[in-house]
């Protein structure tokens, strides 16, 4: 069966890779790509451990077939730091204890920075809506908020 | 590598009896024969899907990749809709606004205009989904996805939308309210799809609203959703009603009853008691885990009532505006 082959911007560098038609956007870049940070949770949408942006817009990249990326801008989690220097929002998870397991960590990643992309200064409640998308079984959420709010103060300072 | 991950989930299946053993292994279910097509115009689209019968149109997928990971049988050409511009542009032209079937609800969110003329069906429109989804659900693949618990058809429905529909024989026009027929089942015909969707801008006095119950704050499905649209006469009197209720029936239910109960009368007291009953009544609902029919019949009233309410009171801060 033929291939697809895909060209693309991911996380800043150009990028190209073949795939499956059926193939899920979460499944090339994990296994085309080589790019691991988004995980595969439930496969169905519902927990947002595979977050990605693609041409601006968070989404679930279990729910995205790898070919709708021919053209696109696609940032994981691995595009968040410059260097060794980790984004806030990574900094402040870390200096939070926001995670324990990890796994849900680099959606939450993705989708708080997403969301203080849009709205820089967010209530709490703004932020518990805004991450609604992404479950973690670990934390019980609030450090991940905290966090969230301390990174967004942060950034704005 | 990929031996011994296969070999993981294999384990997970026997120990774990959340996973029937009958389960396909879900990484593999999408790595298939299914080929992927893209066209670029609503000609092309119906071209492909004359050509290959066993083809299936997606906007955001969000509700056709989870059915294919759970079992339904997968298409042989998944047919993504998304690069065909009319499919997701938002324009008005006079009094009609015309809306592509595969726009994200998010653009439909953003939209000033929207917002302003058709308040309920936004609201009904972010209620979908996380922030992740709502990049990628749509009002057209809500509607054709049929089921009886989506959020944005009995909001369609009050509106008077219309649906453009695309096929062998050429393009029709349909009420929205046609297009589902039962549960996962449509009246759309063989390589048909939604073009996009047409709706009036609404006359003077009139509002809409949607209310959706759920067992928590955010990212479930609806228990009942209620969607009602007024219009009040120069008097403060309801010269026009639409109610709608979703996930009570197979499909989506208007409530005429309540609708009459209404007209000629301030959307208060008896009035409201008497659209509250007729709600009820309208429903045929079924047992769930997420409510049984006794306590679905109650809250379709209650939501009815409360939407009703809703809609009068934006109607009324219209005032005489067009």
């Amino acid at each position: 069966m033929s291939r697809v082959h895909v060209t693309c911007t991911i996380n800043g560098d150009p990028a190209e890779f073949l795939c499956d038609g059926g193939q899920t956007l979460l499944d090339a870049l994990r296994d085309e790509v080589g790019l691991t940070g988004a995980k595969e949770g439930c496969g169905t949408g519902d927990c947002g451990a595979c977050s990605v942006v693609m041409d601006g817009r968070l989404l679930c990249s279990c729910l995205v077939l790898a070919p709708e990326a021919e053209g696109a801008t696609v940032s994981t989690v691995e595009g968040m730091a410059s260097g060794d220097d980790l984004h806030p929002l990574q900094q402040c998870f870390l200096e939070g204890a926001a995670l324990q397991c990890g796994v849900c960590t680099p959606g939450f990643l993705v989708a708080a920075k997403a969301l203080l992309d849009r709205n820089p200064h967010p209530t709490e409640t703004e932020v518990r809506f805004g991450l609604a998308g992404n479950l973690c079984r670990c934390t019980g959420y609030d450090k991940i908020v905290r966090s969230v709010l301390a990174a967004a103060q942060r950034l704005s300072g | 590598m990929q031996d011994s991950r296969v070999d993981s989930v294999d384990i997970l299946q026997v120990s774990n009896p959340r996973f029937r053993s009958d389960r396909p292994d879900r990484r593999h279910r999408m790595l298939s024969a299914m080929k992927y097509a893209s066209p670029t115009t609503v000609a092309e689209a119906v071209d492909l899907l004359d050509s290959e019968p066993d083809a299936r149109v997606y906007a955001g997928a969000t509700d056709l990749i989870p059915q294919i990971r759970a079992g339904r049988p997968e298409p042989a050409v998944m047919v993504d809709l998304k690069r065909i511009e009319r499919l997701c542009a938002v324009s008005s032209r006079g009094s009609t606004y015309t809306v592509g079937a595969a726009t994200p609800t998010a653009d439909i969110c953003a939209h000033d205009g929207l917002a302003a003329a058709f308040p309920g069906l936004v609201e009904a429109s972010g209620l979908i989904g996380s922030d992740q989804i709502q990049s990628r659900s749509s009002w057209g693949g809500n509607l054709a996805n049929a089921s009886p618990a989506a959020d944005t058809p009995p909001s369609l429905i009050v509106n008077d939308a219309r649906a453009v529909i695309a096929g062998p024989g050429g393009e029709r026009t349909v009420a929205a309210a046609e297009v589902a027929t039962g549960p996962g089942i449509t009246s759309l015909g063989g390589g048909e799809f939604i073009v996009e969707f047409e709706l009036d801008e609404p006359p003077a006095r009139t509002a809409d609203a949607y209310l959706r119950l759920i067992p928590r704050t955010e990212m479930d499905i609806a228990v009942v959703g209620a969607a009602a649209r007024v219009t009040l006469d120069g008097d403060g009197k309801v010269s026009a009603a639409a109610i709608a209720l979703a996930a009570v029936a197979p499909t989506v239910v208007r409530v005429p009853g309540a609708e009459a109960a209404l007209i000629g009368n301030e959307p208060a007291g008896d009035a409201l008691a008497a659209v509250e009953a007729a709600a009820s009544a309208a429903t045929n609902p079924i047992d769930d885990k997420r409510g049984t029919v006794a306590y679905r019949r109650q809250v379709a009233g209650v939501l009815a009532r409360r939407a009703v309410s809703i809609a009068a009171e934006r109607a009324r801060e219209r005032g005489g505006q067009s």
